[in-house]
Formats: C-alpha cells, sequence, structure tokens
C-alpha cells in the first residue's frame, strides 16, 4: 500500500506536474494544502516545438475573407453571368432564382405568408464578404471548393442583386464587394448575458 | 427444434465482434449437428448462443478490444445534419466516446494524422506550423467538460424522449495542449483581439473567437476518455472551448489566424444568432446558460407506486453547479436534490431526488442554479425576456407528466 504511492510520486517529480495526491493519506506535511504549483514555473520561453511556416504554406490555407475586404482575391463578377451559374450549379437544391429549394432559400421575396419569414442572404445577412466567403469554402454541396473564384464573385454578384441588395450592372470585385450595406447589419447586437439572476 | 452447438469461433473473440455488427440476428457463426447429425456452419443468435447457466461454459477467452453487452442497445438518433446522445441511458457524468453527440455541416472528413498540421499565423511574431505529433510534445492539460450545441431543444409532442428533447449535450475528460501554451511559442501580438479557427472538413468550418478564451482556457485537444479523438469528434485534433456552444469547439482543426477583428463567417451571421426582442438578433452568444433535465424517469419508461430515484443531468457554461431544485408538484413547490461529486466546473453534474409516488397524476421538473447565481428559467420567463421566437440557446426547464397508471410523458409547453 505504502509502496505505490511513493512510486507515483517520483514520476509526477519527474515530469514536474501537481504533487497533491501523491501522498499517503497520513502524510503530516502536506494535508488538506495543495502542493500544487503553477504549471509554467520550469517552462522556457519557447520549447522549440513545430516549425516556422512558409508564405506558401499560409496562402495555400488562407482563405478567409473579412467584412473590410482583407482576403478578397483579384477578379470580378457580374449578376448577368452568376444567373446562369446558379441555374445549373446551385437550383436544384435552393430553387429557381434561389427561392423554395430543398436546402432552403437564398434570396427574399415579399410575399407575406402567415408563416414565419425564411431568414435568405437578403433579409439575414449582416455582411455581404461573407457571401463570397462562405460560397468559396463550402459550396455547391455536392462539389466543396470546385468554384472558380471568378464564378464565386459572380455568383455574388448574382444573389446580392436578387436579394435588391446591388443593382443588376454592379461590378463585385475585391474593391465593391465590402463597401455593400447589407439591410440585416443593423438588427444584430452583441451577446449581452453575463450569468446572474438576470434571464436575457 | 434445439440445435447442438459443437464449436463457436467465439473462443477466438470474434463473437464480439459478429454481435456487434449484425445486432441481436446473427451472433455468431457455428459449427451446428443437425438432428440427422451433420456438421454444418450457421449464423446463429444471441440467444441460442446464450446457455443456461453461464456456469457450465466456458467463455470467451481475452481479446484485443472490449464490447458493450449484446443486451444493451446504445444509439445514438441521427438526422441529417446530427446525432443525438442517448441521455437517458448513461450512468454517472462521462458520455462513452461512440455516444458523444455529433454535429458537424458536411460529414465527418477522414484525416491522415501523420500529413496533418496544425498552422498558426495572422498576428503573431512567429507564423508556425505544428505537426499532431509536435502537438503532443507539448505540456499537457485534462479536464471533464460538457460540449453542448446550442442548438439544443426539441419540443412539440409528448413522445419525446431525453435524447429528443436535449440529447446535443455530451461529456469528456478532453486532453491536449492548451492553445495558451501554443499562443506563447508563436508570439501572439497584444492587438490581437480575435482569432479564426478553421477545420478541414468539407464544410472548412470557420469561427471567430475572441483571444482571451484563448488565453483562458481552450484547449487544443488530440484526445477523450483515455484515447485518441474519434473521427466524428474532430479526429486528430480540435480546438476545445469549455462552457461554449459546441459550433466553436471546430473539429479537424488545421489553422488559426490572429485578428484585430472577427471574421463575421457564416456561422456566426446567418446562423449561431438567435433572435431576442424588438426584432433584434443576438450575435456571438458564446457562453452555454444553466440547464437541467430529469433523464429519469422519462419518456417512454414507465414508473411503479413506491420509491423512485428521480435523476437528472445539470450544468452551466459558466462555472458550477451549485443547486439543483426538484419540484414533483407540476412546479408549485421545490425541494433540494442531491448532487453528486465530482461537480466540476463547466462540466455535466448528476443529481438525484428520492420521491415516494402515490400513484397521483403530476409533473416532475428539475431546475439548476450556477456560481453566478443564473437559475434556469420557465419557457415564459424566456419568452418574455427574448419574444416569442424560439432560437439557440434555449434552456428551459422541462417537465415530465406522470399519468396515474405510471405512463410518463413529455410535457411539451407552448408560449
Ligand atoms: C446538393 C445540394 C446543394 C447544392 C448543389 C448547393 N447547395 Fe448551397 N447549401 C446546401 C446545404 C445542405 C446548405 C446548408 C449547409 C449547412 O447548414 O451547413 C447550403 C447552404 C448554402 C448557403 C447558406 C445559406 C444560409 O442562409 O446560411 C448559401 C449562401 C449557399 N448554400 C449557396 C449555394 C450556391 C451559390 C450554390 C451553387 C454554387 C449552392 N449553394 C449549391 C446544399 C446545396
Amino acid at each position: 500500500m505504502r509502496k505505490s504511492p511513493f512510486y507515483i510520486c517520483l514520476v509526477g517529480a519527474l515530469v514536474a506536474v501537481t504533487l497533491d495526491g501523491c501522498f499517503p493519506a497520513n502524510g503530516k506535511e502536506f494535508t488538506g494544502l495543495s502542493v500544487a504549483r503553477p504549471d509554467t514555473v520550469p517552462w522556457p520561453t519557447s520549447f522549440g516545438f513545430g516549425r516556422k511556416a512558409t508564405s506558401a504554406e499560409i496562402t495555400r490555407l488562407d482563405i478567409d475573407v473579412r467584412p473590410d475586404g482583407k482576403g478578397l482575391p483579384a477578379g470580378e463578377g457580374t449578376a448577368a453571368v452568376g444567373k446562369v451559374i446558379f441555374a445549373t450549379k446551385c437550383a436544384a437544391c435552393h430553387g429557381v432564382g434561389g427561392v423554395g429549394g430543398p436546402n432552403g432559400s437564398l434570396v427574399s421575396t415579399n410575399e407575406t405568408t402567415t408563416k414565419r419569414r425564411e431568414k435568405t442572404i437578403g433579409n439575414y445577412w449582416p455582411y455581404a464578404t461573407t457571401v463570397f466567403d462562405y460560397i468559396r469554402r463550402a459550396m455547391p454541396f455536392s462539389e466543396p471548393g470546385s468554384l472558380t473564384n471568378a464564378e464565386v464573385y459572380n455568383l455574388t454578384a448574382y444573389l446580392l442583386t436578387a436579394n435588391g441588395i446591388i443593382g443588376e450592372k454592379t461590378i463585385i470585385n475585391a474593391q465593391t464587394l465590402p463597401t455593400v450595406v447589407m439591410p440585416a447589419q443593423k438588427l444584430f447586437v452583441p451577446d449581452d448575458r453575463e450569468g446572474g439572476p438576470e434571464i436575457k | 427444434m434445439k440445435k447442438k452447438i459443437i464449436h463457436i469461433d467465439q473462443l477466438s473473440g470474434n463473437i464480439s465482434r459478429r454481435t456487434l455488427l449484425g445486432g441481436a440476428a446473427t451472433a455468431a457463426v457455428v459449427l451446428v449437428q443437425t438432428a440427422s447429425g451433420k456438421t454444418i456452419q450457421e449464423g446463429v443468435s444471441t440467444t441460442e448462443l446464450l446457455p443456461d447457466d453461464p456456469t457450465k461454459r466456458v467463455g470467451p477467452l481475452p481479446g484485443e478490444v472490449g464490447t458493450r453487452s449484446a443486451f444493451e442497445k446504445l444509439v445514438k438518433k441521427p438526422s441529417e445534419t446530427s446525432s443525438r446522445s442517448p441521455l437517458q441511458d448513461f450512468y454517472g457524468i462521462i458520455t462513452p466516446s461512440d455516444l458523444h453527440f455529433e454535429r458537424h455541416h458536411a460529414g465527418v472528413p477522414a484525416i491522415d494524422p501523420a500529413k496533418h498540421a496544425l498552422l498558426i499565423h495572422g498576428m503573431v511574431d512567429k507564423p508556425m506550423t505544428f505537426t499532431v505529433a509536435e502537438l503532443k510534445r507539448f505540456p499537457s492539460v485534462s479536464r471533464i467538460a460538457f460540449l453542448e450545441c446550442s442548438g439544443n431543444f426539441r419540443t412539440g409532442k409528448e413522445t419525446l424522449t431525453p435524447q429528443d428533447v436535449c440529447g446535443l449535450t455530451s461529456q469528456s475528460e478532453w486532453t491536449g495542449v492548451k492553445l495558451s501554451t501554443l499562443f506563447r511559442e508563436v508570439g501572439v501580438q497584444p492587438k490581437a483581439s480575435w482569432f479564426l479557427a478553421e477545420g478541414s472538413d468539407a464544410a472548412i468550418m470557420t469561427r471567430s473567437i475572441p483571444v482571451r478564451k484563448g488565453w483562458d482556457d481552450a484547449i487544443i485537444a488530440y484526445a477523450q476518455n483515455g484515447e485518441a479523438l474519434r473521427p466524428e469528434q474532430g479526429y486528430p485534433v480540435r480546438l476545445f472551448l469549455p462552457g461554449w456552444e459546441g459550433n466553436t469547439s471546430v473539429k479537424w482543426l488545421r489553422r488559426l489566424e490572429l485578428s484585430d477583428q472577427p471574421f463575421m463567417t457564416r456561422e456566426e451571421t446567418s446562423k449561431y444568432t438567435e433572435p431576442i426582442k424588438d426584432g433584434k438578433f443576438r450575435q456571438f452568444s458564446f457562453d452555454i446558460d444553466a440547464r437541467s433535465i430529469i433523464t429519469f424517469p422519462a419518456y417512454p419508461k414507465t414508473v411503479e407506486k413506491g420509491w423512485i430515484e428521480i435523476r437528472g443531468l445539470a450544468w452551466s457554461g459558466r462555472g458550477k453547479v451549485v443547486r439543483v431544485e426538484v419540484s414533483t408538484d407540476a412546479g408549485k413547490t421545490w425541494a433540494p436534490a442531491t448532487l453528486q461529486d465530482p461537480v466540476l466546473d463547466k462540466a455535466h453534474t448528476a443529481f438525484r431526488y428520492l420521491w415516494q409516488w402515490h400513484g397521483e397524476a403530476t409533473e416532475i421538473l428539475s431546475r439548476v442554479t450556477d456560481e453566478t447565481g443564473y437559475r434556469q428559467p420557465t419557457l415564459k420567463q424566456l419568452t418574455d425576456a427574448r419574444g416569442n421566437e424560439s432560437g439557440y440557446h434555449f434552456n428551459p426547464i422541462t417537465a415530465w407528466q406522470i399519468k396515474s397508471d405510471g405512463t410518463v410523458l413529455f410535457k411539451p409547453e407552448t408560449t
């Protein structure tokens, strides 16, 4: 009985982990007290594991697009071209014109139904850059990562036009896309729940 | 006709695997002697294999991998987009890894750990890449914590089980390297306030996370319940953010990019945002509000008159559970339940409450209070605060109806 905790202690000491729990229950010195020390006491400034990433490695993976446009690639698109691509590559799942497909509408209509309004790019998306980022990242669902940047620009232009956010002739590129103001942006507020008795 | 089983593969350990694969239908392929004395190979069911007296037959010899008893039918409940944990079948607080809930947006990717690496770049002094093996060399950390999808409430009919109502929560011991350790290694710049976490699945899942969470308690996890992560849980590495909505704990993690603003990805704008009052929508609602559910008795179980140990789980994304109260009179009066140790920070905590049922129709409920003083709200309190649309982070007190014949049904409340 005495032997095994002692052994564990030795191992623990070698790797400098928390020591409490290692001592026999009748150990006087440490009873009830944590003898843990902060994890970082013997830590070096750097462990030296891993290696510096090359800029080629970063470029290959760094596909995100921020609301300020950082990350948008070269190229451009228009609604007219996007409409054709949408009909062949997207409409089967998202409906003709982006309305009412099996995987959800992307375009808002003004139809007043008793049903709750479906959330779409037009009425719910706060940033236009997200349209580009998401389509390039994940669509079409059946063939993710298959679209060219030009196709994504065209589709973005089309979906923004179909939702009545930009004019039919607007050219969408790295400069214009971040300037598109989405109708839903003003609807979003940051989380204000903070625990405590109030239900929010 | 009783077949005489003369040789069972069981002794080589094959039986258990077949039991798993074939379920009850075929438990094992065995050599059987027919009535006419012919020896043939045949599949037999578990029942046929069961000896009348287990002490009269040598069982399977030691095997390589243990299996669940063929009598235990524990299954997740899958839909197109998720798979729910059978909360009503669990004991204690750890979710068996193969029954951890699943939620992913483009399936489970197959990743060779030898080819996988985590890239950290952006507002850092030294952009770096770490192989899985390198991540494992760093000082490690383990903690038991729940993981819950923020879209985890179902109602609408009486025939719902705990798994149906809120099976998108599970608990594991997670092991990995603290993200703060890696932040030190790459030199996160003081102006960095957010980071993007990106997965290696077909959705290339992304979320923006405040840097302070990375310094606080985020883990780059490579193990779960003592073994490598399950593929469904992010193999070979995932982000794990204790107490935060499940979607932020990005699985199959391949990249972190430090930034001075959020990226506004689809999952933090179009999804994982919820309606509050005045037509507004709440964004970046990370913390999981305290929640509890009675997992026994619950539909489809039935009860008998006499002593019943009411059991359940309670948890909070903001800290420890300090109190669970149970009502056995439809919410008129409440009494404290016993909390089962260990009561851990941001962890499922088991509670129990001994009740003597005399056969009257009633409703049983539970409500939790966490260490911030937050008490699980009623459905009405929630809709009063947020308006009538339900959405993410919906954690109302839920009731089970006990009928006088012992039937137990979910109570689908409406606002
Ligand atoms: C095979 C069916 C399929 C095809 C084809 C498809 N999508 Fe999708 N799309 C989906 C599914 C499923 C989702 C939801 C994915 C999720 O929730 O993670 C989705 C989601 C989206 C969303 C997000 C909707 C929202 O409100 O959050 C956009 C935008 C989108 N698709 C655009 C496109 C475009 C553009 C194309 C054509 C290039 C396309 N999709 C082709 C199935 C499809």
